[in-house]
């Protein structure tokens, strides 16, 4: 699904975000993206959703060569994957039917499908009967959740999140991280950027460790195996 | 066969209803959008329909001056001075054959004795006229063009054809006024077209200003529209409408203002008119000054909403995850 051969990618203020950087995930895998802030996580998250290029090497998503897809077919590119933020990024002012739907209209969707598929996606991040409040009603962990439906609500078939569990207390954060796993496992590739290592070990998935730019061990972080230095390199 | 027909019509038939279902939703979004900023809406188009309204006011000005002065084209003409020497049988002759010159839609002679009796009840210089020996005033014809030979050179033409006569003394063409009236004219309407021109490019610049603000605006909203797979095309379509509304609203109140205008006008131009004796009603906005209007603020929002947008949208890429 996701494969970085060599890629560096150099900022225009000179500043090396990665360097070499190679390893790949495969469709239905749900990953870890690890490492201190400034070591790189950002910079792949990028790559892979097309805000950047790499400077040297290839990244291929989905079968795309992100290196040399023109302009134009980047919205398409962009229709198969789902992104979670942080900071959620709903638009404040429209219901969170409009914002779930965001994806589907763009697409073109026809408007009997957009209603039956928000709901859809209300249902399984437990918002059902939302639709029409504002996000500004809603907790953080429920906005949390609104942003996550409208990620899914295409049924990409790939996930990518940004700290998602970053705002969230200890049992947000997991019941987040379980919908992940319910994706993950009905065949949808998860990419998880954090810093929430116990949430990471708890998980027992694959952790793409990353320092300076580079892979931070060895890639055998295979299989749910866990390197105890980890820690070491968690900042805050 | 049949089957695919059906198949490949009910595909077109949802591919229009897809694009009906996308304009729709980007009219709606635009028109809540505009109807939310209530006041700046209002202030937007006030200004642009100001600036619609004052080549349109022109052009009604113009309008109505020729129309208020279009009875006095007829007098357009020529004085022919027949010689003192020139007797009056004589004169009828000429007079008879400038009738039937091609383009001389009347002649008539005023004769000498005619004249002087005029000016005698007229003058009331009765008494010296009577001391006079004889009559000093000459025969005079006077000619009136058809209106299709009432150019400047055929009345120039007709004039030096008249002046070859050997009876004829001098010719004077009655229409200077009358062309420094159609000069005014003229230059009138060049000044509207200059002022449409410029106010044109006013609205544009004011649109595209207004659509840029709102693009900054929304900049958060574009940055996620085109994340989640949004083109240019589907983010930009929004500001078009809005564009178009703003542009058509003003044309309305341009045309509104100036219609207002001339109904305050009115009862004091009828007023003048009839003091001078004429029939002459200030005429106000048409019909298809409306159209006229409504269709050029459309197309100017369009432009300015397609120049701002172009310049903005693609500037605001999704920066981060």
């Amino acid at each position: 699904m996701i494969r970085f051969e060599r890629v560096s990618k150099r900022y225009p203020n000179g500043r090396e975000a990665l360097t070499d950087l190679s390893f790949e995930v495969g469709a239905g895998e749900m990953v870890f993206l690890t490492g201190r802030s400034g070591a790189g996580k950002s910079s792949v998250l990028k790559l892979i959703a097309l805000l950047e290029r790499p400077t040297r090497g290839q990244v291929t998503v989905n079968g795309d060569n992100t290196t040399r897809l023109p302009l134009r077919r980047v919205p398409q590119f962009r229709r198969g994957l789902g992104v979670v933020f942080q900071d959620h990024r709903l638009l404040m002012d429209r219901p969170v039917f409009d914002n779930v739907a965001l994806p589907l209209i763009v697409a073109d969707s026809a408007f009997r499908d957009i209603e039956k598929r928000v709901r859809a996606a209300l249902d399984q991040v437990g918002l059902l009967g939302k639709e029409r409040v504002a996000p500004l009603e809603l907790s953080v962990g429920e906005q949390q959740r609104v942003c996550i439906a409208r990620a899914i609500v295409s049924k990409p078939p790939l996930l990518l999140a940004d700290e998602p569990t970053g705002n969230l207390d200890a049992t947000l954060a997991a019941e987040v991280m379980g919908l992940f796993r319910r994706f993950s496992d009905v065949g949808v590739t998860v990419v998880v950027a954090t810093h929430d290592l116990p949430l990471v070990r708890a998980s027992r998935l694959r952790e793409i460790e990353l320092d300076d730019g580079r892979l931070g061990t060895p890639a055998a972080h295979v299989d749910g195996h866990v390197d105890g230095h980890v820690d070491g390199h968690v900042d805050g | 066969m049949a089957t695919s027909m059906a198949t490949s019509m009910a595909t077109s038939m949802a591919s229009v209803s897809n694009w009906s279902a996308r304009h729709g939703h980007a009219l709606v979004s635009t028109t809540g959008h505009l109807a939310r900023h209530g006041l700046a809406t209002v202030l937007t188009v006030s200004v642009m329909g100001l600036a619609l309204a004052l080549p349109l006011a022109l052009d009604v000005l113009v309008r109505n001056v020729r129309d208020a002065t279009g009875d006095f084209s007829e007098a357009v003409g020529l004085s022919v001075y027949f010689k003192p020497e020139v007797a009056e049988a004589k004169a009828r002759q000429l007079t008879r054959i400038a009738a039937e010159r091609s383009g001389v839609a009347s002649a008539t002679l005023i004769t000498a004795s005619e004249a002087l009796a005029e000016f005698r009840a007229q003058s009331g210089f009765g008494a010296a006229l009577d001391s006079l020996p004889d009559n000093p005033l000459p025969n005079v014809l006077t000619l009136r063009p058809t209106p299709d030979a009432a150019s400047p050179s055929q009345l120039d033409a007709l004039r030096s054809y008249l002046l070859a006569w050997p009876e004829v003394d001098s010719v004077q063409l009655d229409r200077d006024w009358v062309m420094r009236l159609g000069a005014i004219l003229d230059l009138l309407r060049r000044v509207t077209l200059i002022a449409a021109l410029l106010l044109a490019a006013g609205v544009i610049a004011v649109i595209g200003n207004t659509i840029r603000l709102e693009i900054l605006n929304r900049r958060e909203e574009i940055e996620v529209t085109k994340l989640v797979g949004g083109t240019n095309g589907f983010v930009r379509r929004p500001f078009l409408y809005a564009g178009v509304c703003y542009g058509g609203l003003a044309g309305l109140v341009g045309w509104g203002l100036v219609a207002i205008a001339q109904a305050s006008l009115a009862p004091a131009a009828l007023r003048l008119a009839a003091a001078y004796g004429s029939a002459f009603r200030l005429a106000g906005p048409t019909l298809p000054d409306l159209s006229t209007l409504l269709l050029g603020g459309m197309v100017l929002g369009w432009l300015g909403a397609w120049i701002a947008a172009s310049r903005q949208l693609s500037r605001i890429e999704p920066r981060s995850v």
